[in-house]
C-alpha cells in the first residue's frame, strides 16, 4: 500500500474542508482499504469520519427509519427499533458479508460505493429512501447513477439515510457461492402508494423493476408474477451467471420475497 | 499396558496450534533480512524483448535486482520433472527447460522473470512496479482438449505433446469389445483445481559466509527431497552446505511437494547479496503460481454383457501439464492414474492411454489424490451410466463385478493384497438407508424438488512408492522413508522421521506407534521432522504415505532398538538373548521372572556401570554403547484403501441450486491408529472432493488469464455447504506392513466427486453435466428436462 496522510475529522464540516481531489473518506474501510492494498486505488489524504458522533445512530419515527452514515451493519441488524419498523432491513444487514465485515462496514460506505452487487442500494430503492448529505437531500431514485457511480459530488459526504416504512417488505438474496455477494438480490416493498421491486446484482446498477412492480401493484401475489419472463439483454453476464440465468433469478427471488412479505 | 494404537488420543500439536504458538515460515525473521518481490509475467505467452531494471535499481531501499541472465551465468539449474515417462512408440517424453527466472520466454501468467530485493517489503513492491519489460505477446494455448492443435509453445515439442503413454493391451481390449452385447461410453472433463493451502507459500533464505552454508526455511512437504533437487539439479549448493527447514506448514495437499522457483532464487540470491531474504506469497500469487490439480479430458468406454458383466474397458485421456512438467507432473496422469483406471472391478481386458500436453497455464501436478480421483471419477461415472442404461441397480452391478477373492490381481498392474468390497458397500447402504431413498425422493417431489442418489465404490494405491512395484512398471524412482529412534540416557525418546507433518498430526500418531512398540509413555516421546540437519533422510509426505511408509520405518527402527535391548538385558539378567521377552517396556526372563525396564537398559547403554556396585560393564562383549537405531523402509507393494460412499442431493429446479442432503462414507483403511485424526482426514478429503464436484473451478480465458484468481471468483466450499458426514469403517488389514495400515489421507477427495455427481445426474434423470455442478448448469439441465417431459406427455 502506498503511504498517505491520515486525518480524523471531528465533524462533517472539518471532513469536507479536508477533502480534495486526491482524498477519500474512510468509514468502515471495507472496500477502500482492500482497493488500496491491491494497488487499485491510492489517495494522498484519508479522512476518517468514524469519530464524528453525529453520523452514527438509528432514529425511528412513525413514517421512517433514519440511519446515520457510519452506523455499522451489525448495529442495524441487531436494532430492535429497525426490526420492529422494517424487519427486512435488519435482515438485509444481517446477511451482508461475514461477522468481521458487519462489525466494521457501514451503511453510508456501502451506498457511496454503489457496488452493483451490494445489498443496501436495493433497500434504498425499495424503501424510497432519501439520502441526506452535508449539502442536500437526494432521492434514492436519483442517487444511484451507474456502476460504482452515484450523484455525490467530490467531497460531498453522506450523513444519513432515511427509509420510508412500508406496509410489508422482504429482501431475498441469491448469493454468489464464492464471494457471497448477491448474484441477484430482490427487495420487494409494498407501500401505500405502490409496490417497488428493487433489484441488485442483475444489471450494472440497482434499479426498480417496473414490470414486476406493475404486476404486483395490481395483484400482490406470488402467482401474479410466476412464469413471468424478463428481458435479459441488458443484464450482467459473467463467469458466475449468464444474463438469462440472472433474469430467471430476478423472478424467482421476487416470488420468494412476495411470499415472505 | 493398553495399546495406544487404535485409541482417540488427543493431538499433541493442538496446544501449540490453538494457542498461536505455531512457528510458520513467515513467522521467521532474521537479523538484517531483506524482502523479495518477484516480477511476474502478466501474459500467458510472450517473448521477452527487453528487460530494463535501471530505474528500479535506483529506487529507494533496493538492494539488488536479479534476472534470468544472472541465473544463467551462474549455471543455476531449472525445475524438473521427477519421473521419466516413455511413450507407447518407445520415445522418451519431451520436456521444456524451466529456468527459475525466465530469460527469453514466458509461458504462463505468473511466470517469474526477476527478483527485486529491498530493505522493506513496500520498497520492494514499489521497485518491482518500476521494472520495465517489453514483451512480444504471442497467441496462448490454454484449452486441454485442443492443446495439440495449437501452436507449439516450446521449441522442439511438436503438438505440445509431452508423451503419449499406454498401459494395457489394445488387442485384448478390441477382442473384448467385439464380444460385448453393449458398449457404454462417456466423455468427461475433470475440472482444474487450485489447491489453496491455508498458509500461502513462503521462504526465508539465509547465508553464512563464514561456513559457506545456505539455510532455507520453506513451506515444503519434503525438505530432504527439496535439498536433493536443489543441490543435484539446481546447482544451488552441495547438499552438505544446504540446510532445508520446513517448520510448521499450514497445509499442502500436494502443492508444497515441488521445489519452486522462489526457493531456488532466494537461496541463490541470499549468497549473492550475503544477506537473508524473505519472500511470502500473497494469495493472488498462490492462485497463479502454486501447482494446480486435475485438468483431464477423457473419453472412456465399457464393454458389457446384457446382464451387466464388464468385459473390457478403455480410457483415452488428455492431461494438461500446464506450462512446464514439474516434480510429480508426469507421474500423476500416468503411474498414479492409469493403473487405477479399472477401479474396484475385475475387468479382463483394459487399457489407459494418456496424452500429456503443455499449455500456457500454471503447471499441473499432484493435488490430493493425484491421478486416482481422475481415474475413479471416470470409471464410477461410467459404471453408474451403465447401470442406468441396463436397468440394473447401481449397487448390484458393482457387486457383480467386484473381485471374488483377495489377493486380487488386476488386469492392469496392481495386486491388491486385502479387502472386502461387498461388506463395505453393504455397510454403506445400511448406514445411508439406501432402501429408504424412494420415500425421501417422493417427499422432495411433493415440495417441488428433485432428489438423486449416487454411489461410488473406490480403491486407491497409496504409500508411494515401493521401488519393486514402480520399477516393474519401467519407472526408476522408488520412494522409501527413513526413521531414527534415539533414546536419551534418562529414558525419553526422540523419533526422527523423514515424513513431514503439515496437518497430518504425526506428532501424535507416530508417538502412539513408538509408545506401543517401546512401552514408553507417549509424553516421553518427541517426533522431530522437517529439518535436513536433524533427520537422516526423507522423501516426505504425500500419496497417503506417511503412516504406511514413514510410520513403518519407525516400527522397524523400534524393532532394532528392542533387539539390541534384548542382548543387553540378557547380560544384565544373566540369561541368553533368546530367553528374553519384551513386553510393555520390560525385558523379562520367564524362567527367573527377572526384569529390566527399557529405561534401565537405555541408561546402562549410555552410562554403563554407574548403577552396578561392582563397576562391571553390563554390555555384552563387542556391543556398542548407546541406544539409537535407524531404519529405511521400502515397502513390498502399495497399500490399497477402499470403500463405498453414498450421497443424496436435493435440487431446486427454479434456481438449479444443489443441496447435499446426506453423505455417507464407509472406508477400509486397514488398521486405524487414531480414529479422531482419521475422521479429520476423511472430513477434509470430502470437503475437497465435494468442492470439486459442486463448487471449485480454475478457469482460464482464451488469452490465458486466470478468471478465478481470488476468493471472490474461486468458490472454496465452506462449512455451511456440507451436511454432517456419516462416517463408518470396515477393516481388513494390509498384509504388506507389520501394522496392517493402508492410509487415509486422500480417500475423501477420491471418492466424493463421482459420488456427488452420480447423485446430481440421477436427480437430473441421467443428463450429463460437467463439474462443478453449478446452479446455472443444473438449472439449464432442469429446463431441458421439463421440455422433454412436456414432449413425452
Amino acid at each position: 500500500m502506498k503511504s498517505f496522510n491520515y486525518h480524523s475529522a471531528k465533524d462533517s464540516k472539518e471532513a469536507s474542508k479536508l477533502s480534495s481531489s486526491n482524498s477519500a473518506y474512510l468509514a468502515g474501510g471495507m472496500t477502500t482499504i482492500p482497493s488500496m492494498k491491491l494497488g487499485l486505488a491510492s489517495y494522498k489524504d484519508i479522512i476518517d469520519i468514524k469519530n464524528i458522533k453525529k453520523l452514527s445512530g438509528i432514529k425511528v419515527s412513525g413514517k421512517s427509519v433514519t440511519i446515520g452514515a457510519t452506523t455499522k451493519h451489525v448495529e442495524v441488524a441487531n436494532s430492535k427499533d429497525v426490526k420492529k419498523a422494517i424487519s427486512s432491513l435488519a435482515a438485509l444487514a444481517e446477511g451482508i458479508g461475514d461477522p468481521q465485515v458487519r462489525n466494521r462496514g457501514t451503511i453510508g460506505g456501502s451506498i457511496a460505493n454503489n457496488d452493483p452487487s451490494a445489498d443496501y442500494p436495493s433497500a434504498c430503492i425499495a424503501l424510497d429512501a432519501t439520502i441526506h448529505t452535508n449539502e442536500r437531500k437526494i432521492e434514492a431514485s436519483k442517487f444511484f447513477k451507474g456502476m460504482f457511480e452515484t450523484a455525490l459530488k467530490k467531497g460531498e459526504l453522506i450523513e444519513a439515510i432515511e427509509f420510508k416504512i412500508p406496509e410489508k417488505s422482504s429482501y431475498q438474496k441469491y448469493p454468489n457461492p464464492a464471494s457471497r455477494y448477491a448474484v441477484v438480490g430482490v427487495y420487494v416493498a409494498k407501500h401505500k402508494d405502490g409496490t417497488r421491486v428493487a433489484v441488485t446484482g442483475a444489471k450494472p446498477c440497482v434499479y426498480n423493476d417496473k414490470d414486476l412492480s406493475k404486476v404486483l401493484d395490481s395483484n400482490f401475489s406470488v402467482n401474479s408474477i410466476a412464469g413471468m419472463e424478463l428481458k435479459s439483454s441488458d443484464m450482467n453476464s459473467d463467469i458466475h451467471a449468464s444474463a438469462e440465468y440472472r433474469a430467471n433469478l430476478v423472478v424467482i427471488q421476487a416470488k420468494k420475497a412476495v411470499e415472505a412479505c | 499396558m493398553a495399546s495406544l494404537v487404535g485409541s482417540r488420543v488427543e493431538r499433541k500439536e493442538d496446544k501449540r496450534f490453538l494457542t498461536g504458538k505455531g512457528r510458520y515460515t513467515s513467522d521467521i525473521n532474521l537479523v538484517n533480512q531483506t524482502h523479495a518481490v518477484f516480477v511476474r509475467s502478466p501474459h500467458a505467452r510472450a517473448k521477452i524483448k527487453k528487460l530494463d531494471i535501471s530505474k528500479a535499481s535506483k529506487a529507494s531501499g533496493v538492494v539488488s535486482i536479479l534476472t534470468g541472465n544472472e541465473i544463467a551465468e551462474d549455471k543455476i539449474g531449472g525445475l524438473i520433472a521427477g519421473w521419466a515417462i516413455r511413450s507407447e512408440d518407445g520415445t522418451e517424453m519431451k520436456c521444456p527447460a524451466n529456468p527459475p527466472l525466465a530469460k527469453d520466454n514466458v509461458n504462463f501468467v505468473g511466470d517469474p522473470i526477476a527478483i527485486v530485493i529491498a530493505d522493506s517489503l513496500d520498497e520492494a513492491k514499489v521497485a518491482a512496479e518500476m521494472v520495465k519489460v517489453d514483451y512480444k505477446v504471442l497467441k496462448a494455448v490454454t484449452g486441454t482438449a485442443d492443446a495439440m492443435k495449437g501452436d507449439a509453445i516450446h521449441d522442439g515439442i511438436n503438438k505440445n505433446l509431452c508423451f503419449d503413454w499406454l498401459l494395457g493391451d489394445r488387442q485384448k481390449v478390441k477382442e473384448a469389445f467385439d464380444k460385448a452385447d453393449k458398449v457404454i461410453s462417456i466423455d468427461i472433463i475433470n475440472n482444474r483445481l487450485v489447491p489453496n493451502a491455508m498458509e500461502p507459500r513462503a521462504c526465508v533464505a539465509d547465508y553464512n559466509s563464514g561456513s559457506d552454508e545456505i539455510t532455507l526455511y520453506t513451506t515444503s512437504q519434503n525438505p530432504h527431497l527439496s535439498r536433493l533437487i536443489m543441490s543435484a539439479f539446481g546447482n544451488v549448493a552441495p547438499e552438505h552446505k544446504l540446510r532445508v527447514v520446513a517448520p510448521d506448514v499450514g497445509g499442502g495437499f500436494g502443492s508444497k511437494i515441488n521445489v519452486y522457483n522462489e526457493d531456488i532464487v532466494c537461496s541463490w540470491a541470499a549468497k549473492k547479496i550475503n544477506r537473508a531474504i524473505k519472500w511470502v506469497a500473497e494469495r493472488s500469487e498462490s492462485f497463479l503460481t502454486d501447482i494446480h490439480g486435475r485438468d483431464h479430458v477423457t473419453h472412456a468406454e465399457l464393454a458389457v454383457t446384457n446382464d451387466g458383466k464388464f468385459l473390457g474397458f478403455k480410457n483415452e485421456t488428455i492431461a494438461n501439464l500446464g506450462a512446464y512438467a514439474r516434480v510429480f507432473g508426469t507421474v500423476t496422469p500416468t503411474y498414479l492414474f492409469g493403473p487405477c483406471a479399472t477401479g474396484v472391478y475385475d475387468i479382463p481386458a483394459a487399457y489407459s492411454n494418456v496424452k500429456a500436453v503443455f499449455t500456457n497455464t500454471a503447471p499441473v501436478d499432484a493435488y490430493r489424490g493425484a491421478g486416482r480421483p481422475e481415474a475413479t471419477y471416470t470409471i464410477e461415472r461410467l459404471v453408474e451410466k451403465t447401470a442406468m442404461e441396463l436397468g440394473i441397480d447401481r449397487t448390484e452391478i458393482r457387486k457383480k463385478n467386484f473381485p471374488s477373492s483377495f489377493p486380487f490381481k488386476q488386469t492392469l498392474v496392481h495386486t491388491v493384497d486385502s479387502g472386502d468390497y461387498v461388506a463395505g458397500l453393504d455397510k454403506a447402504k445400511q448406514m445411508a438407508d439406501y432402501d429408504g431413498f424412494q420415500a425421501r425422493k417422493k417427499d422432495s417431489e411433493s415440495r417441488g424438488k428433485l432428489r438423486g442418489i449416487g454411489v461410488t465404490s473406490y480403491f486407491e494405491a497409496c504409500g508411494i512408492a515401493p521401488s519393486a512395484a514402480v520399477m516393474s512398471l519401467g519407472c526408476g524412482v522408488g520412494l522409501w522413508e527413513s526413521a531414527e529412534v534415539r533414546f536419551n540416557p534418562t529414558g525419553q525418546v526422540t523419533v526422527y522421521t523423514g515424513s513431514h507433518s503439515h496437518g497430518q498430526s504425526h506428532q501424535t500418531t507416530f508417538a502412539q506407534i513408538a509408545a506401543d512398540e517401546l512401552g514408553v509413555p507417549m509424553e516421553n516421546i518427541d517426533i522431530v521432522h522437517g529439518d535436513t540437519d536433524k533427520g537422516t533422510f526423507g522423501m516426505g509426505t504425500y500419496g497417503s504415505r506417511s503412516l504406511t511408509v514413514g510410520g513403518i520405518a519407525i516400527v522397524k527402527a523400534c524393532n532394532k532398538i528392542v533387539e539390541k535391548g534384548k542382548r543387553v538385558a540378557a547380560k544384565m539378567l544373566e540369561a541368553s538373548p533368546d530367553e528374553v521377552d519384551f513386553k510393555d517396556g520390560e525385558f523379562i526372563v520367564a524362567k527367573s521372572n527377572k526384569k529390566k525396564t527399557i529405561g534401565e537398559v537405555a541408561f546402562a547403554l549410555y552410562l554403563p556401570g554407574s548403577r552396578d556396585s561392582e563397576f562391571k560393564s553390563p554390555l555384552p562383549e563387542g556391543e556398542e554403547p548407546g541406544l539409537k537405531e535407524t531404519s529405511f523402509f521400502d515397502p513390498a507393494n502399495f497399500s490399497f484403501p477402499a470403500g463405498s460412499h453414498i450421497a443424496e442431493v436435493e435440487i431446486d429446479p427454479d434456481t438449479g441450486e444443489v443441496k447435499l442432503e446426506k453423505y455417507t462414507a464407509c472406508d477400509d483403511f486397514g488398521r486405524i491408529v487414531n480414529p479422531m485424526i482419521v475422521e479429520g482426514q476423511v472430513h477434509g478429503g470430502l470437503a475437497q472432493g465435494i468442492g470439486q464436484a459442486l463448487y471449485e473451478n480454475a478457469e482460464y480465458d482464451e488469452t490465458g488469464q486466470l478468471m478465478t484468481g481470488s476468493y471472490m471468483d474461486y468458490t472454496m466450499p465452506r462449512a455451511d455447504n456440507f451436511p454432517e458426514f456419516n462416517i463408518g469403517y470396515t477393516c481388513t488389514h494390509a498384509t504388506t506392513n507389520p501394522l496392517g495400515v493402508k492410509g487415509c489421507g486422500e480417500a475423501g477427495a477420491i471418492a466424493a466427486p463421482p459420488t456427488v455427481m452420480n447423485a446430481v445426474i440421477d436427480a437430473l434423470g441421467g443428463q450429463e453435466i460437467t463439474m462443478p455442478a453449478t446452479a446455472e448448469k443444473v438449472w439449464k439441465a432442469c429446463k431441458s428436462m421439463k421440455k422433454s417431459n412436456a414432449k413425452a406427455a
